[in-house]
């Protein structure tokens, strides 16, 4: 890490963090080219004021399907104190700060490993709630006025679904198993809602912050919109995220009947099952496509990795979990 | 002509050579890397062994279904476009057994441990046999 970066981020976290003399455990989270997340702690001496975390965008670029960090910020500012666990923002970078767009937030300590969620002993009480704790919080974004939120992109199905069909035309390889999907996904469009809510749009097990008492907080908001919230229901139960746990649907930890029951306890709405599974069909089809453009990550050079490889050779399982899903075997 | 072992036994040997020595001896990120080019190199070898009778059998499959001849790509890409156009389904003769054909071939292939390929090998297993009585 460059020198400049951390004297800069001492100097904001000096302004913002009473008696903040200095930081410490600097320590990047993740490498994305456009998006960086950093953790470290202010500190004064020896002593731990607050922990941290950095989310930034050096050259303040985002996908286009992403939200701008600011405006991430202000969800998470909005949503803080709605009932939706989320972590606290503490600053929203400025020009002055040197920094690029980003963000602060306090850090909460958890596992974010699905994997280790699913196995290990410590959070072996705490399993057989989780499918009904992701329905309450799913159930309380509903409630959420969304008049409050800042100006969030409105995704309804049938823009989601062209977006995809687009996504997957620009690939340029048939796969007759993605056809068959989006063949069924355009005959099968859900009718309009009377009224549109906030969705997360990547909630997963990945994205969630656990404690061996349950959720902390519901990470990565940066593609959240104006949109379904069968969406969510349905995201967080499509098969990548069962770690081979099967009769679990929903993140290889419950049922979708705990799922739902909670979800319509908390938001006083009723889910209907066959818009979840369009969900499900089309977020099935949403990995896929993902999956198989790693392929030009790979051929192109921009990421020549045996991991990024191996992730293009994963499409398979999700044409496999689409033939499941639409002739009815899963 | 070429001498024994043959390409896909030395990848066995590469294999266990990552998987059994290597990795008890590298730190938690190493051994993850060598661990996914442990599960690469396994994809390779079953490439090596099946990879060509997949792909003619399911040139034959798509030369049956649309009528015509053609390269595998070609066949693929006109497949695609008439199940889109909705020309073909899951109802039309031989689609549906196409498709969980070449699947389940490329899953044997690339992801054989995978959950919902075992559990899908299961059921058609079931299915072909008659039921046991218990």
């Amino acid at each position: 890490m460059d020198d400049a970066f951390s004297l800069d981020l001492e100097t904001v976290t000096a302004r913002i963090v009473p008696g903040a003399r200095g930081i410490a455990n600097l320590w990047r989270l993740s490498a994305g080219a456009t998006l960086q997340t950093w953790s470290f702690d202010a500190v004064a001496g020896d002593t731990v004021l607050h922990p941290l975390i950095l989310r930034r965008s050096p050259g303040g670029l985002r996908s286009a399907e992403s939200l701008s960090l600011e405006a991430e910020a202000e969800l998470i500012r909005v949503l803080d104190g709605s009932g939706v666990p989320v972590p606290t923002v503490v600053h929203t970078l400025i020009p002055a700060d040197g920094l690029g767009d980003g963000f602060l937030m306090t850090r909460i300590e958890g596992e974010t490993i699905a994997r280790k969620v699913l196995r290990d002993a410590r959070f072996a009480a705490i399993r057989p709630h989780l499918a009904a704790q992701f329905g309450t919080i799913r159930g309380t974004m509903t409630r959420v006025d969304t008049a409050r939120l800042p100006p969030l992109p409105f995704k309804p199905a049938e823009v989601i679904l062209a977006r995809l069909a687009s996504r997957y035309d620009n690939l340029g390889v048939a796969r007759p198993v993605f056809d068959l999907a989006l063949r069924w996904l355009e005959q099968n469009a859900p009718a309009p809602l009377a009224q549109y809510r906030l969705v997360h749009g990547d909630y997963r097990n990945g994205n969630i912050i656990f404690g061996s008492e349950g959720v902390r907080a519901v990470l990565d908001w940066e593609v959240a919109h104006i949109g379904d919230p069968a969406e969510d229901l349905a995201w967080i139960s499509t098969p990548p995220w069962r770690f081979g746990e099967l009769d679990r649907p929903v993140g290889g930890l419950g049922s979708r009947q705990q799922l739902f029951d909670a979800y319509e306890a908390a938001s006083g709405e009723r889910v209907d099952p066959a818009r979840v599974h369009y969900w499900e069909v089309l977020g099935s089809l949403r990995w896929g496509v993902s999956c198989a453009s790693m392929l030009e990550w790979f051929t192109s050079g921009r990421d020549q990795t045996v991991e990024r490889a191996m992730i293009a050779r994963r499409v398979s399982e999700n044409e496999l979990d689409l033939m499941r899903i639409l002739t009815g075997a899963d | 002509m070429l001498d024994q072992p043959r390409g896909t036994d030395i990848l066995t040997a590469v294999s266990w050579l990552l998987r059994e020595t290597l990795m008890p001896l590298l730190s938690a990120n190493a051994a993850f890397q060598a661990r996914v080019a442990a599960n690469a190199i396994d994809l390779v070898a079953r490439e090596i062994s099946f990879g060509e009778t997949v792909e003619r059998e399911a040139l034959a499959r798509l030369q049956a279904l649309l009528g015509r001849d053609g390269a595998l790509e070609d066949l693929e890409a006109e497949l695609s476009g008439r199940i889109r156009r909705g020309e073909l389904d899951l109802q039309s003769p031989g689609l549906a057994d196409h498709l969980w054909q070449t699947t389940l071939d490329k899953m044997k292939i690339d992801q054989p441990t995978y959950a919902s390929y075992r559990r899908t090998l299961e059921a058609r297993a079931g299915q072909q046999q008659p039921q046991k009585e218990d």
